[in-house]
Formats: structure tokens, C-alpha cells, sequence
């Protein structure tokens, strides 16, 4: 991220339509390479109208927007559209062009020779987990989730840096959505591209967003990081929009997974013998062990059930090695750990770390800890009998919720039993 | 039948490919004008409405009248035909064409500007494909009306089957009249048949029905 080179920069943006209808106003914005920028806001506030002028899909009356330092008005809109991938809400691809066609369009705009598009086309189906033979199929023989899949992947064809997308989950159930979601998210850090992303929805922005615009009736209300917005909205409309709820589930928001996880999970290589694992687990007290190699990354799990049906058929902990786990990084937020494990239903989330090590497990009982804190913590008694020493971050700062009242202000790190 | 056939054979083969031809020329003018038309208008939809207004009253012109004002103009024979008919195939083909463009999904048009595709671009690669139905719905409308009236043709001295119509009627022969218009009809569906496997092949695989 280099704090020096904004790759957009809006100066005093206004667009006024004839009869002096405002649609946004002294739009004052500049968003950095590898940004992930949510404009929220209600209906009306001007938040696509923003994003649009950005491709120039809609010219501003005035001011100025820089693209990588370059007045956007004194370049071709074609060019520029080109080299700015564009995500919609209603996903937008061409029916009468086959998934191929419809992720090299850019590409074939830019007239790249057809060996390169094709390998690009192959490259990006992957990235997005959908099969190859997919490439010659129409949109309409495809879900709705795999449509926006490759709607995303098509703004990233060209190898444009900056994408805009307007909504583009809004008409996906929330199974699909929450799996986009991650999927936008880990390509735009994994390729360091730089999105602004149109949103009405609070969550989306707070999961995806590493700084959130809020904006109101044209205007922009508050511009900052997730947390700031959490701990410092701006006035009584930002609080509104996160909704007083939120406000209370604060902590969850920005407490990030390492803070609670257990950090000794039980652990066993592929190598060690059945009879081992199963010592192993009564010695622990558990009915899973997470697999790692010796190196410490992770590579599945064993549970007491395939132990006890393949007893007398495997030798080896690999043979009954179940590689399909669910996992989380360490950085990640627990409130969208919390949505995960209650909505898959499952007991625990292995934690590992940028490259793939296994570092800790969330449990449901640390789950239990969090929520005990939650409620008991904002009424200031029952809740913060004792703890450690470790201070959540965010509280002390979180005022103005429903009781008035600060939230707890310990968070257990140390969860010894789970 | 067979008598018929001896009788008028050659006659009939002349009169029908005088047919086909005249309607035809008319048809392909009709469309090399009426498509780009109706494409353009799209981008301008305030001229969009009187250009089809006018396309409207043309169509409301009794052929016959329409035929016989041709002929101060023109003189009589193929020409004033051609015009005539040319002028009739116009409006389902603008029409048709016209709101065939403007039907396409305005959040396809979004996501062709959007990626930044032409103008051009938008329209050939997206917009025609899509409205390819309509379009071609407009030219084989157009393409019955215009075999079916080019009969009348023959009142301006333009020849086809028309002549053998109206000898019947002069001469009070309905073998003429019937074995003038039997061809007509079997024209007529015949050029609306292949115009269908046209259609076809011109709509993109996965938008036929």
C-alpha cells in the first residue's frame, strides 16, 4: 500500500442534475492501492452514483476524480472502462455468449491473441472453484452464485486494479452470498487489487470493507476504517445504519479470532499409528484430533467415529484422514467466526495462520464466553466477575449502546478446558 | 390441371420469378434501410417517435392508391412497383427492429458500456444478437405482405403473377385466376419458411426457443 499514490482521488465531486436535483455533493474520497472501500447508505444517498462517475458512466458536474493521478475527464471513457473492472448487481453477463466468451470480453476488446485469452480464461475459472468444462456452457445453464462467480472473475480478466462493484450480492440467498463474500475478499488480498463496493447492507460492509464511506442525502457522513466506525460513529445516522445492536456485539466485531482461540489444540501427525490417536484422545479428553505435518500445517482431522469403524482395516492415522476441514486464518474477525460455526453447525473451527500452520481452535465453549460477556458485560454486573489482565481493544470506547453504558471490559484469552 | 399446366407452364414459371423478384428487391431494401434506421432511432428517441409516426401513416395508404401515385413519378413498369412495395416493408421492419433494441435488458447495455465496449461494439455484439427474434419477426411480416401486394403490381405494368389474376378476371376464367394465386400463397409461405430457418441461424444457440 503505498500511502503516497492513491490510485482515486475525488476533489470536491458534485453531480447535479438539471432542475437542481442534487444526487451527491462535495464528494471529497481518496482511496489507496489495495483498498477495500464500502460505500454505504440508504437508497437515495448517492453511494452508485459515486462508484458511477468513477468509469464515467456518469460525468460529475464538478470537481475532479484522479485515477492513478490522471484526471479520469481527460482520458478516453472507453480506455478507461477497459481498465477498470465493473461488477453489477444484476450480474450482467451476456446470455448469448458462452462463459468463455463472457470472461475474455475485456480481453477481446483489448485485442489479446487467443492462446493468451485462453489460458487467462483457465487461470481464472480456477481461482473462483468452478470446473473448467464450465467455459463452454450459456450464463442460463449456470446457478445464480455461479453466475456472479464468473461475473466477478470477468472484471478481472484484463488485469484491471481496480474494481467497482454495485450491489453485486444483493439478489443472492445468504448461503451463496456469505460464500462470495469470502471469495471477493481473499482475491482481492490475495491479488492486492483495490475494490469499491456499493453496499446497503452493514454486514457486508464490516466483513468486507477495510475503510467504509458512509453516506447520506448526497453527502459523504464518515470515512474510516471498520473499527472506527464501530467505535466512533460519526452522529446519530451512522448509528442507525450499524443499528444498536451491532453497537452491543461491537467487541465480536473487532475481536479477531487469535484473541480467543485455544492456542494448544490436540494435534497429531499422519504418521502415528491408530492406537496412538485413540490414547491420545482419552489422555485429552476429546472425540477429534486435528492432522498436521510435522511442520505443523494442517491437513485434516480425525474423528473417534472413522476410528472406530476403520479400527481394524487402517494402521495409520493417514488412512482415515478426513482433509476435508473448514478452517479460519488468525486475523479473522470473530464475528463472522460466530456466523459460521452457528450456521454450519459446527463444534469447533481450527485457526491457522497466513500459510496454512495450525495455531489454535475455536470452540463452542469459547463461543459461550464471548456471548456470557456480551450480555452480562453491557449491564455491568454479573458478567465481569474476574479474568485476566488482557483488555478488549474496542470497549472502552464503545459508548452511547442501549444502556448507555461502556461494554465489559475483559475478554478471556485463556480458555484452558474446552 | 394437367391442361392448365401445358397451356400456361412457361407462363407461370416467367410470372412467378417476376414475382419473387420484385418482391424480393423491395424486401432487401426494406431491410438495408428500415434495420439501420431502426438501430439508429435507438440512440435518438425523441426523432424515434415521428420517424415511426410517419413509417405508421405511409402504411395506412391503400396499396392500390399508393401504386398509382407511383406513377407520375416513376412511369409504370418494375420501378414504381419496387418503390411502392419497398415503402410498404418498411414499417414492420423499423418497428420491429426498434423495439427489439430497445428491449435488450438496459442492464446488459450497462454491463457492454461498463466494460467499455463501443457504441458500435454494444450494438453488434449485444444488442442485435439479442434482439436478432424481433427483428427477423419484422422482416418475415414484412416479407408475406409484400408477395402477397406485389400481385397488384401487375396493374402498374410491373408483371408477376398479378397478370394471370387479372386475366382470369378480364376474361372470366378461374383456372387463371386460382392458377395465379396458388403460386402467390405457396410464395408467400415458402419465403416466410426459409426466412424461419434464417431466423435461426442469425439468433444466438442458447436464445432459441
Amino acid at each position: 500500500m503505498t500511502e503516497d499514490n492513491p490510485i482515486l482521488v475525488y476533489k470536491d465531486v458534485a453531480k447535479i442534475y438539471k432542475g437542481g436535483n442534487v444526487a451527491v455533493e462535495h464528494i471529497n474520497l481518496t482511496i489507496h492501492k489495495g483498498d477495500f472501500v464500502c460505500l454505504i447508505g440508504t437508497s437515495g444517498s448517492g453511494k452508485t452514483t459515486t462508484m458511477r462517475m468513477i468509469n464515467r458512466m456518469l460525468e460529475p458536474t464538478s470537481g475532479e476524480i484522479l485515477f492513478n493521478g490522471e484526471d479520469i475527464h481527460t482520458s478516453d471513457p472507453v480506455t478507461l472502462r477497459r481498465h477498470i473492472g465493473y461488477v453489477i448487481q444484476n450480474i450482467g453477463l451476456m446470455p448469448h455468449m458462452t462463459i468463455y466468451e463472457n470472461i475474455t470480453l475485456v480481453p477481446k476488446l483489448l485485442k489479446w491473441p487467443d492462446d493468451k485469452r485462453r489460458e487467462k480464461a483457465e487461470e481464472l475459472i480456477k481461482l473462483v472453484e468452478l470446473p473448467k468444462e464450465f467455459l463452454d456452457r450459456y450464463p442460463s445453464e449456470l446457478s445464480g452464485g455461479q453466475q456472479q462467480r464468473v461475473g466477478v472473475i470477468r472484471a478481472l480478466a484484463a488485469n484491471q486494479d481496480l474494481i467497482l462493484m454495485d450491489e453485486p450480492f444483493g439478489a443472492l440467498d445468504p448461503i451463496t452470498r456469505e460464500s462470495l463474500q469470502e471469495l471477493v475478499k481473499n482475491l482481492q488480498e490475495k491479488l492486492g487489487k483495490t475494490v469499491v463496493f456499493v453496499t446497503h447492507d452493514m454486514d457486508e460492509a464490516l466483513k468486507l470493507a477495510t475503510k467504509i464511506v458512509v453516506m447520506d442525502g448526497g453527502h459523504i457522513i464518515q470515512d474510516a476504517s471498520p473499527e472506527e466506525i464501530l467505535r466512533h460513529p460519526a452522529n446519530q445516522f451512522v448509528e442507525e445504519l450499524i443499528g444498536a445492536e451491532r453497537l452491543i456485539q461491537a467487541r465480536a466485531d473487532v475481536t479477531t479470532v487469535d484473541q480467543i482461540m485455544l492456542k494448544n489444540p490436540v494435534s497429531i501427525t499422519p504418521g502415528r499409528s491408530l492406537g496412538e490417536a485413540i490414547r491420545l484422545m482419552r489422555k485429552r479428553r476429546v472425540d477429534t484430533l486435528l492432522v498436521t505435518d510435522d511442520e505443523g500445517y494442517l491437513k485434516g482431522f480425525i474423528d473417534v467415529e472413522s476410528l472406530d469403524n476403520n479400527y481394524s482395516r487402517a494402521t495409520s492415522v493417514s488412512d482415515i484422514l478426513n482433509t476435508k476441514i473448514f478452517y479460519v486464518a488468525s486475523d479473522t474477525l470473530l464475528r463472522d467466526t460466530v456466523d459460521r460455526i452457528l450456521k454450519r453447525g459446527l463444534k469447533y473451527v481450527p485457526v491457522v495462520d497466513k500459510a496454512g500452520k495450525l495455531l489454535g481452535i475455536v470452540t463452542r465453549a469459547a463461543l459461550v464466553d464471548m456471548v456470557y460477556d456480551t450480555i452480562w458485560g453491557d449491564n455491568g454486573d454479573g458478567g465481569d466477575d474476574d479474568n485476566d489482565d488482557t483488555s478488549q481493544p474496542a470497549t472502552d470506547d464503545v459508548t452511547g449502546v442501549a444502556a448507555g453504558h461502556n461494554l465489559a471490559t475483559d475478554t478471556p484469552t485463556d480458555h484452558k478446558e474446552a | 390441371m394437367i391442361d392448365f399446366l401445358n397451356a400456361h407452364g412457361s407462363e407461370l414459371v416467367t410470372k412467378t420469378w417476376e414475382q419473387l423478384y420484385i418482391s424480393a428487391i423491395a424486401l432487401l431494401l426494406g431491410i438495408v434501410v428500415a434495420v439501420p434506421l431502426g438501430i439508429i432511432l435507438t440512440r435518438f428517441p425523441k426523432t424515434a417517435k415521428v420517424v415511426i409516426s410517419i413509417a405508421s401513416m405511409l402504411q395506412t395508404v391503400p396499396s392500390l392508391a399508393l401504386l398509382a401515385l407511383m406513377i407520375p413519378i416513376f412511369g409504370i413498369g418494375k420501378l414504381p412497383a419496387v418503390v411502392a412495395l419497398f415503402i410498404y416493408s418498411l414499417l414492420p421492419i423499423l418497428r420491429n427492429t426498434y423495439i427489439g433494441m430497445e428491449d435488450v435488458d438496459p442492464v446488459l447495455k450497462d454491463s457492454a458500456k461498463g466494460m467499455g465496449m463501443t457504441n458500435l461494439q454494444s450494438i453488434t455484439q449485444v444488442e442485435v444478437p439479442m434482439a436478432m427474434p424481433v427483428i427477423m419477426a419484422g422482416i418475415r411480416l414484412s416479407a408475406v405482405y409484400v408477395i402477397a401486394w406485389a400481385t397488384l403490381a401487375s396493374y402498374i405494368g410491373a408483371g408477376g403473377l398479378g397478370d394471370l389474376i387479372f386475366s382470369g378476371l378480364n376474361l372470366f376464367q378461374p383456372d387463371l385466376i386460382i392458377g395465379g394465386t396458388i403460386p402467390v400463397t405457396l410464395l408467400a409461405l415458402l419465403v416466410d419458411y426459409l426466412l424461419g430457418k434464417l431466423e435461426k441461424r442469425l439468433t444466438p444457440i442458447n436464445q432459441r426457443s
